[in-house]
């Protein structure tokens, strides 16, 4: 008897169309974000609802960008985004090093202290964190934005795991070469941290373009917003039924970016994702 | 470390320095004034009165403090299982060699990435009760579908609806995850030994994921005591308050209203229950681990 190739089974077979509806099911809502912001002011609420438009435009996105400062706001998320990313990187693989291979007084204390704060929710410390913001007078400005988003204790302790798997005996040649703690840590430290900088990189990129609570709070000037404090803005300025094609172009402007670079980096962020099973 | 004396000291505060004044500022400073506030008043004009437990007996009487907890677990309740389930079924699924399979995961993981805002205002017009596409399709299948986020009885619904979409992707990973890890000499054994497809399941997979699926629940009940942006975006909270939740109302009695201390002691509240779910959690971990 020849075996049927696996996909050929009947049970596969009932598989793969389950899993295809289910998929529909994640895909339609996109598609329907991007129809309805193709679509003309006046087609917007046609029935029945028409999933192709028959008479695509780009108005809507004319629109946003026009009556809106849409530029500024995506170019907003990027920097915002970017930057406090950058900072996560640097601040918590200098910590995490320190931790992994610094002995000093205090380190364990230290380091329980990190995770403690782990248990912490965002809402105990937002109002006194709000109210240091704006003491510092960083309400309405970039770093409001982005400074607070730069410490991470979870990036910490990840990058801490990583840097104690590195065998010692990489920084001893280097020490035995003269270079100093950190010569060694910048040209053989980092460069071998690739993959453990790449996932941090991206969660804390998607968290940082995703984010809306902190940053509408910190944030009226619209010429300062990111791009989900603007689109909740949008929401207000258009609250009209037939005003659904300009917020679907404002979501397509937010969504699309990080999707594309999901795609291009889809293993970080899936490897991320797993990893972020460390943090319970 | 090839530095010492003074300059290993130096060393020392250059790498763990930036990260420690940072969690001082921002987290640690921000956690004990948090504490200190939830025992006063403050309006942010005046200056603050300490009012010793006040708040937190206020908060006993406070109708709609109680309403957005009898919410928030409601969201709980429907949003957990349905995420789980459905996150490990997908999961069970992708793990075999099936045609396919890395489409599938991007395709689930997809709404992941994305924002919570865009997402909440794509399903708001997915839900639109005359316009909308979801009530078109109902009303093809010959359904009259309800008003969804006006309606009282089925805002909540679709706020869970909404969430179990979005995180499907997430619970789905971290249960692959755990999937893979699974050795495959287990199931070669199994088979061997004649065990069928739902032995297979419940007597190798099962158990071995239990701490993925532990991992799982605990960080989606910690979430949902925490939902805020789609409710925010979506509902505010209502109609008529059907989906006022706690994070909501924090948010809303310190920056609305001025009430800073009496957010703050709901604040910990929320914390009181985030933190004896995972002290539960734990606990039960280890008894099922033994």
């Amino acid at each position: 008897m020849v075996r049927r190739p696996a996909w050929l089974r009947p049970g596969t077979i009932f598989l793969l169309i389950a899993l295809g509806i289910g998929a529909l099911f994640m895909v339609v809502p996109f598609v329907w974000m991007v129809s309805t912001s193709l679509k003309p002011s006046n087609q917007v609420l046609s029935l029945p609802p028409q999933m192709i438009p028959e008479s695509p435009t780009i108005a809507a996105y004319q629109n946003i960008f026009n009556r809106f400062p849409m530029a500024r706001v995506l170019g907003n998320s990027a920097l915002v985004a970017s930057s406090s990313t950058l900072g996560q990187l640097l601040l918590c693989s200098m910590a995490g090093y320190a931790f992994a291979r610094f002995r000093f007084r205090g380190r364990e204390a230290l380091f329980l202290l990190y995770l403690m704060t782990l248990m912490i929710p965002f809402a105990v410390t937002i109002i006194p964190l709000f109210i240091i913001i704006v003491n510092l007078g960083w309400a309405n400005s970039y770093a409001g934005l982005i400074v607070p988003g730069m410490f991470s204790a979870f990036g910490t302790f990840l990058m801490r795991q990583f840097f104690q798997s590195i065998p010692r005996e990489l920084e001893e040649a280097a020490t035995i070469d003269g270079a100093g703690t950190i010569r060694t840590f910048f040209t053989i430290i980092v460069p071998l941290s690739g993959a453990p900088l790449a996932t941090l990189g991206l969660l804390s990129f998607m968290g940082s373009w995703n984010n809306f609570l902190w940053p509408m709070l910190i944030t009226n000037d619209r010429h300062l917003m990111t791009l989900p404090v603007a689109l909740q803005a949008l929401q207000g300025i258009y609250p009209g039924q037939n005003q659904w094609n300009l917020l679907m172009a404002g979501s397509v402007v937010a969504v699309i970016p990080i999707m594309i670079v999901f795609l291009f980096a889809q293993r970080w962020f899936i490897e991320g994702v797993a990893s972020s099973g460390l943090k319970g | 470390m090839y530095e010492t004396g003074w300059k290993r000291a130096l060393v020392i505060a250059l790498f763990l320095g930036p990260s420690l004044i940072g969690l001082g500022v921002f987290v640690l400073v921000p956690i004990a004034s948090s504490l200190v506030l939830s025992f006063a008043d403050w309006d942010l004009l005046n200056p603050p009165r300490f009012t010793g437990i006040a708040n937190f007996r206020r908060l006993l009487a406070d109708a709609e403090f109680w309403g957005a907890l009898g919410n928030t677990v409601k969201y709980l309740v429907g949003y957990v299982p349905l995420v789980i389930t459905l996150g490990l079924l997908i999961a069970v699924a992708l793990n075999r060699r099936i045609p396919l399979r890395s489409f599938f995961r991007t395709t689930y993981f997809l709404p992941v990435v994305t924002s919570w805002v865009a997402v909440s205002l794509i399903w708001m017009w997915l839900y639109n009760p005359v316009f909308g596409l979801l009530n078109n399709f109902l009303g093809w299948l010959g359904i009259r579908g309800p008003a969804w986020l006006f309606d009282v009885n089925w805002a909540m619904p679709a706020v869970i609806l909404t969430s179990v979409w979005k995180d499907l992707g997430f619970i789905m990973v971290i249960l692959l995850a755990g999937l893979q890890g699974i050795p495959r000499e287990y199931y070669e054994a199994a088979e061997i030994d004649g065990a069928s497809g739902w032995q297979r399941l419940r007597f190798i997979t099962v158990p071995l994921l239990v701490p993925s699926l532990f991992f799982a629940v605990m960080i989606s009940l910690i979430g949902s005591f925490q939902v805020f942006d789609q409710v925010y975006i979506m509902t505010g909270g209502g109609p008529a308050g059907a989906t006022q939740v706690l994070m909501e109302r924090i948010v809303r009695n310190a920056f609305n209203y001025n009430r800073m201390g009496y957010a703050a002691s709901m604040s910990w509240i929320l914390f009181l229950f985030i933190f004896a779910i995972s002290f539960v959690l734990n606990r039960l971990r280890r008894r099922w681990e033994w």
